[in-house]
């Protein structure tokens, strides 16, 4: 189903996590995409500093398929996520649009329920009579505090 | 339970009780008597360059900070106000001339003396005279790291390192001019597990094969790296994933030592040379060039033929040299630990090594990286299963009895020996029963 609007694109594209149909989620990214959730508030460079994540469209793939491999500890079972997506303001610029958002995340896995909070940027290219997604960056609220492993997607 | 001779019985030559990892009273005597006693890494000179520079960071449950005097003197000091008890310095980093306690403003210097009080009047001097933020009794430092010991008195920080230098000698001398700084930001990866677990897990070179299976599997699949000068950004991840896949034969043939403190390190077992930017690699050729400028040809050669992988630094330290990673774990509680992943540049190489280190901090050592996250996954999982008292012991005996003894450090029979387990339990038990 193409998402027709900016909003439903977004609401889509966080259905997808939630229903934990993440290669359908993958092909949502244009294959120069960037996928970056800094470690650092404010941080400028992904070179120059660690990132929470920071995955070109080749290394997002892997995490898509490490989540279905037969001994991914740590994702099996995949953790339950609930994406709440909001406060959406896009302007368009050079043919792509810039999406600023916020995400309200509530996981769940083995006992452990715990809620994220982050600023949400997405960089969204027209195609067809939807979008694809050429930059997502998130940053979290809490990304430089102490913070248990981290096995599912923003 | 804290007799010598009871804790004793927990730690047997090829076992270990499970109450060593699960035990609230032993972990409360661990505090006590092994992160109150032992050296403990704390940092790094270049997180403090400058006078009035200071980080905040634990010693054991302790919370100090770190600052640098004007004489250049570092100093380790409580993070507690001697009036009321509160944390004086807000948790970070900065440059400060003095820690202003936010209750009722006593000040204290760079050395921890204090210096003013509002409303002093109202005690008697001879109080006040000897109050002060309390000093870790004793600070070292071994080519640019940090240490700092509870103890007033115990052995130097070299006795104490003893071979394990030779890992902190090449991680230093692998940096043209010997110049390494801390950068690129702090990850801080937590789990419900005891402290000891990480410690056990990184020379360990019987687990990739089965922890990071999903990850080996997926980078096998991936696209080939490029060429030297033609790497792409996921390389780096697809090698480092890929080589947890060794055979077991390199696993078994890569070199293992242990310590009479409890340090441990082990050979390399890649066998690519292009891992991180390596031979035949322009920035490598570069990185090679400053090297010998600052060594001389012969030693710099020597110095890139050094092969560590893992170092640990028994109680609260791991580090890899050759890609400039460093952690340091810091036990919360029994089943709660957490683990400061720091990576270090260096200022007089080619920028692209540092790139190198940033991504495979990113890969392997990210709190959501493809190959840390199962780590975590079964440090938890042993907690739970210690929680058990159907069974009570824990084993460590893969090669007991085959160790090998060498010049400051006993080699076990092959590379997946445990010999470093070993070691660090009889060093925790010296600690303990001391």
């Amino acid at each position: 189903m193409p998402a027709t609007t900016v909003e439903q694109f977004l609401y889509h594209e966080a259905r997808l996590l939630d229903t934990q149909r993440l290669e359908e989620w993958l092909a949502l990214f244009t294959e120069d995409a960037t996928y970056w959730v800094p470690l650092e508030q404010g941080q400028k460079d992904p070179a120059a500093g660690s990132s929470i994540i920071y995955d070109d469209r080749t290394l997002l793939e892997l995490r898509v398929k490490q989540a279905r491999h037969p001994r991914a500890h740590a994702r099996l079972p995949l953790a339950r996520t609930v994406h709440q997506v909001s406060n959406l303001s896009f302007r368009e610029e050079g043919g792509e649009i810039e999406v600023h958002s916020t995400l309200v995340l509530v996981e769940y896995r083995a006992e452990k329920q715990r809620v994220w909070g982050a600023l949400v940027e997405h960089r969204l290219r027209r195609a067809g009579e939807g979008y694809r997604i050429a930059r997502k960056r998130v940053d979290l609220a809490n990304s430089e505090a102490e913070l248990d492993g981290i096995a599912i997607l923003f | 339970m804290a007799a010598g001779e009871q804790l004793a019985m927990l730690v047997q030559p090829d076992r270990v009780h499970r109450s060593v990892y699960a035990d609230p009273a032993i972990f409360e005597l661990e505090m006590e008597r092994l992160f109150g006693r032992a050296w403990l890494i704390l940092g790094h000179d270049s997180q403090v360059k400058a006078p009035g520079d200071y980080f905040t960071t634990r010693m054991g449950r302790e919370p100090v900070i770190v600052t640098r005097d004007e004489k250049q003197e570092i100093h380790v000091l409580i993070n507690r106000c001697a009036h009321r008890g509160t944390m004086v310095c807000a948790e970070g980093r900065g440059n400060t001339e003095r820690f202003i306690c936010p209750y009722h403003g006593w000040s204290y210097d760079r050395t921890g003396a204090l210096r003013a009080i509002p409303f002093g009047d109202g005690y008697a001097k001879s109080t006040l005279s000897d109050l002060r933020l309390k000093a870790a009794p004793r600070v070292a430092n071994y080519r640019g790291f940090i240490f700092a010991s509870l103890a007033p008195e115990g052995e130097s920080l070299e006795a104490f390192l003893g071979a394990a230098k030779a890992s902190l000698d090449d991680f230093v001398d692998r940096a043209p001019g010997g110049e390494l700084e801390v950068a690129g930001g702090v990850f801080k990866h937590a789990y419900n597990g005891n402290w000891k677990l990480m410690l056990e897990n990184h020379l360990d070179g019987a687990h990739p094969a089965w922890v990071h299976a999903s990850s080996v599997a997926v980078a096998r699949n991936a696209p080939e790296p490029g060429k030297p000068g033609e790497e792409r950004y996921f390389d780096i991840a697809v090698r480092q994933m890929r080589q947890n896949g060794a055979p077991e034969s390199v696993w078994e043939n890569t070199g293992i030592w242990a310590t009479p403190r409890g340090h441990g390190y082990m050979g390399d077992y890649h066998d690519d040379s292009r891992l991180v930017a390596g031979l035949g690699n322009p920035a490598f050729d570069e990185y090679r060039k400053a090297l010998i400028r600052s060594k001389g040809e012969k030693e710099a050669d020597r110095i890139l033929r050094v092969t560590l992988w893992n170092t640990v630094l028994y109680p609260n330290c791991s580090f890899m040299s050759q890609f400039r990673q460093l952690r340091i774990v810091h036990p919360l509680a029994v089943d709660r630990s957490v683990v400061y992943t720091y990576s270090f540049r260096m200022p007089q190489a080619p920028d692209r090594l540092f790139r190198d280190t940033i991504a495979f901090s990113n890969v392997v050592n990210g709190t959501a990286s493809w190959v840390l996250t199962d780590d975590l996954e079964v440090y938890e999982r042993i907690q739970k299963g210690f929680t058990s008292g159907a069974l009570e012991w824990a084993q460590i005996g893969r090669g007991f009895g085959r160790d090998v003894e060498e010049p400051g450090a006993v080699r076990g029979a092959t590379g997946t020996s445990e010999v470093y387990i070993r070691a660090q339990m009889r060093a925790w038990l010296d600690y303990m029963t001391l």
